[in-house]
């Protein structure tokens, strides 16, 4: 990765190590819960609602449970005599473990069929049936807030958000959450503006698609609960499991090794709170791994409708700015609100705009429910933003890049919420991006039938807060290090960033720390590993808590009036008499912060800022609709990389991921709800055919200066720009304008004809 | 319904008792608690379930376990140190989760067994069945290019 001028290198920080977990990784031998077999295990096999909305009237599993192996099929009835509200989730507590009283989606689990061999569970689940009273169903966003199909009687919003607590018991309606923000005014300033420009965006519902999909596990004694599961949120997942069967939670056991990915699949519960019953209703331990079709019906990401409306003054200044998001969140809120209002912060993009209005709104519908997807909303929000600001550019004659610069939120402004703008260096990172795009330079548009074109987008990100991390640093006898923390490794290589700051503050080489991963009864609480919160959060509680150990490590030389430079195992030796013992340190983080107010303004929105900037090259074939991204930039603040080498990684990664969103991925539903691609045979995601011919990834000289050594977040950033700069691009290359993605050759096609149609 | 099947595993002689229906990935997985192959898509379509039956690459989350018999089957398992292949992948950073990771490697020594020294379109295509969500792509070609290298100049040739 190119970065302009290298900060000072200290001996850990700042320094490409390869991945702790190489080795495991190359060799087949890391672990996943993928892997697991426990003694006498029952496997589960889930069986799925037909109807997108419906009144149970009748299951039958008589055909199911007769067949030979089958242990038992289990149904919501079965398990409300064990939890009386078996309802879960992070905002709301709306999902039931199983079905109970109506389904509200096609795929929706409404038995599940235990066996010890998971075919003959697979075989009996397919003799299950059910009768269903068919109710209105709605699929679109904007028509559930009208509808007369209500998905939810009531709103039954979790304690666990104050903020939430005035929806409680909220009827006859499918709006979960609705967020506005105002700040100056904004109609006036519309009225008065030189030119006002609206414009509508769609983007549509995707699917993670880790390739270790959805597994967890559970063993039960008659007073005790190990979880085993692919978890992003072990923390959550024994707080939640522990409030649904009442217990207090040392009694709840959740651990986790690697995950197969995760991407903001694998948060809160998702088979968590399944398997623990089915263990507890067995007394057997119980495994469910989905398949990777099943994975469509679980979570999925928000697809959204967003109308943007901008007045610019004669200078070109952007003075007014309305927003209006509606969210798809499916038939169950799970972080949908969150994703409502965090994202509302910044729906009105990097650029500063004294009249700001938006309104969010969290919408239920009877399609499988939306959560976070690396950008917890945002690259929905910069599809809508930077397209609009290309559009606007255009019709003003402005060059894209001018206009920005002209509007662009500049560090010590204020963003929309009022939070001061501190360390995001948007404006470096649109400069590097119009460097390495060579803007200046005339471009080659190619020739017919194949033309050529170039854009580019930028947006930032206010990461969620507040949000705890705690860890543990011990110095074992023989002076090596062990750090605890519940930061789950998906990938993202976490465990290889905290041995580095712990080895940075230590003084030892990153590669000999040893990471322990989550385990509920051993590591210590963390809200979850999301929305590029852990290297900032985590980064910094591992660096207290490693200099919490060495402090005490010091004290004891001290103490034993030994010099300074006294190897670790003499002060063991002469405390204790032998070298054995450790010393511990620990600490939390947590930021400040301020909930916004009826307004739905704060001074201190966030810890930090996340910004990312993409550049594009593209030919598109007018014959065809084909486009073809033959260059691809990614520019970002990510502070100061711990690990260059994986902040790239991360950085084109999530870029690639993007551009499957940005040109085909999509979940495609027929008019009963029902989703019609739900493999990789149907839906495609990138490969090595769809990658850029080349891609460019840089971070700027830029500094978090309350980031553990400089450090921030980067598992989303890469995201943020990449749907916008296509659509720039194949404007700029053909003069037509997409607004709703996925971009794929049938869109574009069609667009192109539709324009040459007019003409 | 089970019958035995014997076969040579990562070079030793071995036997285990399949069904019919049961694929080779379930029965590396129960019977020989290796976890390297590993069912994600289920369609053939992501690699991720990549074995070597006779030295040639299957997804092994189709391919039956009871067509192994008298065959030759090499998982990620196999050897004692890492290869060219697998050193290159580390120090490429060619890996984020690591689950396509093993699928990714078999290929990698496949292809470059058939072309010692291939280019970046080489590579694309003969990979193109392997996905990866982290898309560490990029990475991978870096990994696959340097390997390549590598054991031209220690005449490591075919493993």
């Amino acid at each position: 990765m190119k970065r302009a001028g290298q900060s000072t290198e200290t001996p850990q920080v700042g320094r490409s190590v390869p991945r702790l977990e190489s080795w495991l990784k190359v060799t087949g031998r890391a672990e996943y819960v993928h892997n697991l077999r426990l003694p006498g295990m029952l496997y589960g096999k889930i069986w799925r609602s037909t109807l997108a909305h419906g009144r149970i009237k009748r299951i039958d599993v008589a055909a199911a449970q007769a067949v030979g192996g089958v242990h038992r099929v289990v149904t919501g009835d079965d398990i409300r005599k064990l939890v009386p509200e078996p309802y879960y989730g992070p905002a709301f507590h709306d999902q039931p473990i199983l079905a109970i009283d109506k389904v509200r989606y096609v795929g929706e689990p409404v038995a599940v069929v235990l066996a010890s061999d998971p075919h003959v569970a697979e075989e009996a689940a397919h003799l299950i049936t059910a009768e269903y009273e068919e109710l209105p169903a709605v699929y679109d966003e904007v028509e559930a807030v009208n509808s007369n199909a209500i998905v939810h009687d009531a709103l039954k919003p979790a304690g666990t958000f104050p903020d939430l607590k005035h929806l409680k018991g909220r009827a006859n309606t499918n709006v979960a959450l609705d967020f506005h923000l105002r700040r100056g005014d904004a109609e006036t300033a519309l009225k008065e503006a030189h030119r006002v420009f609206e414009h509508r965006f769609r983007t549509q519902q995707v699917m993670h698609t880790p390739l270790e999909p959805l597994v967890s596990a559970a063993e039960s004694t008659e007073s005790s609960l190990t979880i085993h599961t692919a978890s992003q949120s072990p923390s959550f997942v024994r707080m939640e499991i522990a409030r649904l069967l009442g217990w207090p939670e040392n009694r709840v056991r959740v651990r986790v090794p690697f995950l197969g990915g995760g991407f903001g699949a694998k948060l809160y519960i998702k088979l968590e709170a399944l398997v623990s019953v089915l263990s507890l209703i067995t007394k057997k331990p119980v495994k469910i791994s989905l398949t990777m079709e099943e994975q469509f019906f679980t979570i999925t990401k928000h697809a959204s409708t967003f109308r943007i409306k901008s007045g610019v003054s004669r200078e070109g200044r952007i003075v007014a700015r309305e927003c209006e998001v509606w969210w798809n969140g499916g038939a169950y809120a799970d972080i949908g609100p969150r994703v409502t209002q965090k994202s509302g912060f910044t729906a009105p993009g990097p650029y500063d705009i004294d009249n700001v209005l938006v309104d969010s709104y969290a919408l239920y519908t009877n399609l499988p429910p939306a959560g976070a997807l690396r950008g917890f909303g945002i690259p929905q929000l910069v599809w809508a933003y930077e397209g609009h600001t290309d559009m606007m550019a255009r019709s003003l004659g402005i060059d894209p890049i001018e206009f920005r610069r002209k509007n662009l939120l500049r560090e010590g402004r204020p963003q929309a919420t009022g939070t001061v703008l501190r360390d995001a260096a948007i404006e470096k990172v649109l400069d590097r991006l119009a460097a390495l795009m060579d803007w200046q330079k005339p471009f080659e548009r190619g020739t017919s039938p194949v033309k050529r074109g170039r854009g580019i987008a930028i947006g930032f990100k206010a990461c969620v807060s507040p949000t705890t991390s705690l860890a543990a640093v011990n110095i074992n006898a023989d002076g090596s290090c062990t750090v605890y923390c519940s930061t789950a490794d998906m990938g993202q290589g976490s465990d290889t960033a905290m041995a580095q700051i712990a080895g940075e503050v230590l003084n030892m080489a990153a590669e000999s720390v040893t990471v322990v991963h989550s385990d509920t009864d051993v590591t210590p609480y963390d809200m979850a590993t999301l929305g590029s919160r852990s290297l900032f959060h985590m980064g910094n509680a591992v660096k207290l808590a490693a200099e919490d150990a060495k402090r005490k490590l010091e004290s004891l030389r001290e103490e034993l009036k030994l010099p300074a430079d006294a190897e670790v195992g003499e002060v063991f030796k002469k405390k204790y008499g032998i070298q054995q013992g450790s010393v511990v340190g620990t600490a939390s983080y947590v930021p400040s912060y301020k909930s916004p107010d009826q307004n739905g303004l704060t001074d201190n929105a966030t810890p930090f800022w996340m910004v990312g900037g993409t550049g594009v090259e593209l030919e598109v074939d007018t014959e065809t609709g084909r486009v073809r991204i033959t260059r691809l930039v990614n520019v970002a603040d990510v502070g100061t990389p711990i690990n260059p080498r994986i902040v790239e990684t991360q950085l084109s990664g999530a870029a690639i991921m993007q551009l499957g969103f940005s040109l085909f991925e999509k979940m495609q539903f027929d008019g009963s709800g029902q989703l019609r691609n739900a493999s990789f045979a149907e839906y495609k995601i990138p490969g090595l055919l769809d990658l850029p011919a080349e891609i460019v990834n840089e971070a700027v000289v830029a500094e978090q200066r309350n980031g553990p050594f400089g450090g921030k977040g980067v598992g989303e950033t890469g995201t943020f720009g990449v749907s916008p700069a296509i659509a720039n691009a194949i404007d700029d290359a053909v003069g037509v304008r997409l607004t709703s993605l996925p971009m794929n050759p049938e869109a574009v096609f069609n667009a192109i004809s539709a324009v040459a149609g007019q003409k | 319904m089970r019958k035995e099947i014997r076969f040579r595993l990562n070079g030793e002689p071995v036997s285990a008792q399949v069904a019919p229906h049961e694929t080779l990935v379930e029965v590396l997985r129960a019977e020989f608690g290796l976890h390297g192959a590993r069912e994600s898509c289920g369609q053939g379509m992501c690699g991720c379930c990549t074995v070597l039956v006779n030295e040639r690459a299957v997804s092994g989350c189709l391919y039956l376990a009871s067509l192994c018999e008298d065959t030759d089957v090499r998982t990620i398992e196999e050897g004692k140190a890492l290869d060219a292949v697998q050193q290159a992948f580390v120090e490429a950073g060619a890996l984020q989760c690591g689950f396509c990771t093993p699928g990714f490697v078999l290929m990698t020594r496949q292809l470059l067994d058939e072309i010692p020294d291939p280019d970046e379109d080489d590579i694309r295509h003969y990979l193109s069945g392997n996905l990866c969500r982290c898309a560490a792509y990029p990475e991978i070609i870096e990994a696959v290019k340097l390997a390549a290298r590598r054991r031209k100049t220690t005449q490591e040739g075919k493993r």
